[in-house]
C-alpha cells in the first residue's frame, strides 16, 4: 500500500511500467506487421535485391514490378479487378436485400412454425459448406452456369449467408417496438414500416454486413476456383494463383506487386469501416 | 413472452409454478394475423427458396451421392457403403489428411487463442491508444485468408525468403521451410496464429462486460493482480473462451486456401500440408470422384459435430456461467 510519502516514486514507477507496456505492444505490433511491410517494400525493389535486403527501406525504388505484373497474365490485371468488383458488389447487394428482409420477418412478424424455421436458420450457420458443395456444383453445371457469375451471386440473393440474418435479427430486436406501433397507427403497412422505420435504423448492422460480405467475397478463393475455369472469367484470387503457376518461383517482385493491389481494397474498407467491423465482431460474439 | 410474464406475476409465493400445458389455446387466426403471416412468408421467400434449393436439397443429394459412384458424366451407381469402407481401410491419403488437419487444429487453435487472450488482457483497463493497437492486431485476421497472404507466406518461408535472409545476418544458412515435410505444416500453423486478432476483439468485448465493482471488491479483500485474474477475470471469461474455441475449431478444420496456395494445390511435400478440405476438393473436382467426395464431406460433418459436442460436454467442467443471466 502506498503511503502519502512514497506517492511520487509510485507514480513514477507506474509511468515507467506503462511506458514499458506501450513499448512492448508497439514492438509486438511491428513483428506482426513486418511481413506485410516487407511485402510492400519488396514490391518496390528491383527483383535481385528482394532477398538480399531483409530491411524495409529499399535502397532503390522502382515501379517496374507493378508495370510488369499488371501485364504478365492473359489480360491486364485491371480486368481481373473488374471481375472481382462485379461479383463482390452484387454479393453485397444480394446479402443486404435478402438478409434484411428475412431478418425483419424473424424479428418482428409472427407466422406459423416460426421457431422451427429460426432454428433451421441457426443450424445452417454452423453447417460445413462442403456438404452441399458437390450437389451445388452438379446443379449449377446442369444449369450451364459454370464459368458465369451466377453460382457465386445467386446464393447471396437467396440469403444463403444466414450469419448475417442472425446479426440483423439481433440488431432489430434491440429497436423499441413502439416504433412499429407508432408507424402502424400512422397507417403504415409492414412494407412501409420495414422500409421507412426499421431499415434506416439498421444502418450499423447493414454496414457490418456490407463490409464483411465485401471482405469475404473479395478474399474468397474456394468457390471462385471451383466455378471459374476460363481465364476470361478469372477474379483476382484465381488470377494471383495462376501467377504462381505460370511464372513458377521466378518473378516474385511482380507477384508481390499484384498481391498488394489485391489487398488494397480490403485495407481501404478496413480503414473506412473499422468501427462497424469491430462492433460487428464484438456483438455477434457475445449475443 | 407476454404469457410467461403474466404467469410470473400471478405466482407470488416461491411455490413451483404450474408447468404450462402443451397445446394451450392459441389465439384464433384473425384477418390481421393471417395478413402478417402472409407478409412474413413473402419477406422470407428468398430465404425459403435458398433453404430448399441450395441447402436442404443439396444436403439430401450429397447424402445419397455418398453411397454412389458418380463422376458427373455417367449415371450415379449405387455402391452402398463402399466409399466409406474404402476411405477408412484403403486410402492412406485420407488418413494423412485427417492427421495433418488434426495437428493443425490442435496446435494452432490453442496458440491462437492464447495470444488473443494475452493481448486482450494487456489492452484492457483503460490503456491509451487502445483502438490503435486493436486495429493493428486485428488487420491480419482480415487479410489472413487471402491468396495474396498465402503467396507472401510461401515466399517468407521459401529457400531465399525473409526468414532465411534474417537468419543469414546471424550467419545461419536455412533451407526452404515450405518444401520440407517437417516444417511445412508449421508455417501454416504460424499463419493461423498470426490471425489472432478476431478472437482478441471478442475477448476485449467480453472483458468490458466484467463489472469493475468485482475488481474493487477483490482488491478490498486483498487480492493481488494475479489472484484477481484467477478468481475474477478468468472464470467470468470462460463462456467467451468457450465460444471462441468452438468457433475456431470449426473454422480451422475447414481451412483450404492456405494449404492450397502454399503447396500449390498438391498438399505436398509428401502430403504434409494436405488439409482435409484440400483432399476433398482434389477428389471431387480434380478426379471427379463425386460420390467419394460427398462421403468425405459427411465424415467431415460428423467430425465437426463430434468435436463441437465434445466441446459442449467438456464445457460443463470448466465454463462458468455467472448468475447474472
Amino acid at each position: 500500500m502506498a503511503t502519502a510519502n512514497s506517492r511520487n516514486p509510485v507514480l513514477y514507477r507506474r509511468r515507467v511500467s506503462r511506458g514499458a507496456k506501450h513499448l512492448m505492444l508497439i514492438g509486438f505490433g511491428l513483428v506482426m506487421l513486418y511481413p506485410l511491410l516487407w511485402m510492400v517494400s519488396s514490391s518496390l525493389k528491383p527483383e535481385e535485391l528482394i532477398f538480399r535486403e531483409p530491411g524495409l527501406l529499399p535502397s532503390t525504388i522502382t515501379f517496374d514490378n507493378y508495370t510488369e505484373g499488371w501485364n504478365e497474365l492473359a489480360h491486364p490485371f485491371g480486368y481481373y479487378l473488374w471481375n472481382s468488383a462485379v461479383i463482390t458488389a452484387l454479393s453485397v447487394v444480394g446479402n443486404l436485400v435478402a438478409c434484411s428482409l428475412a431478418a425483419y420477418s424473424f424479428a418482428r412478424l409472427n407466422f406459423p412454425l416460426k421457431k422451427l424455421w429460426f432454428a433451421l436458420m441457426l443450424g445452417t450457420i454452423m453447417l460445413p459448406f462442403h456438404v452441399v458443395i458437390v450437389p451445388q456444383y452438379i446443379m449449377f453445371s446442369q444449369l450451364d452456369m459454370i464459368n458465369t457469375i451466377w453460382p457465386l451471386i445467386l446464393p447471396k440473393f437467396l440469403a444463403h449467408d444466414s450469419f448475417f440474418i442472425f446479426l440483423m435479427v439481433q440488431f432489430i430486436r434491440t429497436l423499441p417496438r413502439e416504433l412499429d406501433e407508432a408507424a402502424a397507427i400512422d397507417g403504415a403497412g409492414y412494407w412501409r414500416t420495414f422500409f421507412r422505420v426499421i431499415l434506416p435504423l439498421c444502418t450499423p448492422a447493414l454496414a457490418t454486413t456490407a463490409i464483411f460480405t465485401f471482405i469475404w467475397t473479395w478474399n474468397d478463393f474456394f468457390s471462385q476456383l471451383l466455378y471459374l475455369n476460363n481465364p476470361d472469367n478469372f477474379t483476382v484470387p484465381v488470377a494471383l494463383r495462376t501467377f504462381l503457376d505460370s511464372t513458377g518461383e521466378s518473378s516474385w517482385g511482380p507477384m508481390f506487386a499484384m498481391s498488394i493491389i489485391a489487398l488494397g481494397p480490403i485495407f481501404g474498407f478496413f480503414l473506412a469501416g473499422q468501427k462497424y467491423l469491430i462492433r460487428g465482431m464484438a456483438t455477434t460474439g457475445l449475443k | 413472452m407476454v404469457d410467461s410474464l403474466s404467469l410470473k406475476s400471478e405466482v407470488a409465493a416461491p411455490a413451483p409454478a404450474p408447468a404450462p400445458k402443451r397445446g394451450r389455446g392459441r389465439p384464433r387466426p384473425t384477418v390481421r394475423s393471417r395478413r402478417e403471416a402472409w407478409t412474413a412468408h413473402l419477406f422470407l421467400a428468398p430465404w425459403f427458396l435458398g433453404l430448399f434449393l441450395i441447402t436442404v436439397g443439396p444436403i439430401v443429394a450429397s447424402l445419397y451421392l455418398s453411397f454412389t459412384d458418380y463422376s458427373l458424366l455417367d449415371e450415379a451407381k449405387w455402391v452402398g457403403l463402399d466409399n466409406y469402407v474404402k476411405m477408412f481401410t484403403e486410402d492412406p491419403r485420407f488418413w494423412a489428411s485427417l492427421k495433418v488437419t488434426t495437428i493443425y487444429v490442435v496446435v494452432s487453435v490453442p496458440l491462437q487463442l492464447g495470444f488473443a487472450l494475452a493481448l486482450a488482457l494487456l489492452l484492457d483497463r483503460g490503456l491509451r491508444g487502445l483502438s490503435f493497437y486493436r486495429s493493428i492486431y486485428y488487420l491480419p485476421s482480415l487479410l489472413g485468408g487471402s491468396v495474396a497472404i498465402a503467396i507472401l507466406w510461401r515466399k517468407i518461408f521459401g529457400a531465399d525468403g525473409l526468414v532465411n535472409a534474417v537468419l543469414a545476418l546471424f550467419g545461419i544458412q536455412g533451407t526452404s521451410y515450405v518444401n520440407n515435410p517437417d516444417t511445412a505444416l508449421g508455417t501454416l500453423i504460424l499463419l493461423h496464429v498470426w490471425t489472432f486478432g478476431a478472437p482478441m476483439v471478442i475477448f476485449l468485448a467480453g472483458l468490458r462486460q466484467i463489472p469493475s465493482s468485482y475488481y474493487e471488491a477483490a482488491s478490498i479483500d486483498g487480492a493481488g493482480a494475479v489472484q484477481q485474474f484467477r478468481s475474477v477475470t478468468l472464470p467470468l471469461l470462460t463462456p467467451i473462451i468457450f465460444f471462441n474455441l468452438v468457433l475456431e475449431v470449426i473454422k480451422s478444420f475447414q481451412s483450404f486456401t492456405q494449404s492450397f496456395i502454399v503447396s500449390n494445390g498438391t498438399g505436398g511435400p509428401s502430403d504434409s500440408t494436405l488439409f482435409y478440405t484440400l483432399y476433398l476438393y482434389s477428389k471431387g473436382f480434380k478426379e471427379y470422384e463425386m460420390g467419394y467426395a460427398s462421403a468425405m464431406a459427411w465424415v467431415l460433418v460428423i467430425i465437426i459435430a463430434g468435436l463441437t459436442g465434445v466441446n459442449f460436454l467438456a464445457s460443463k467442467y470448466w465454463v462458468f456461467y455467472g448468475d447474472s443471466k
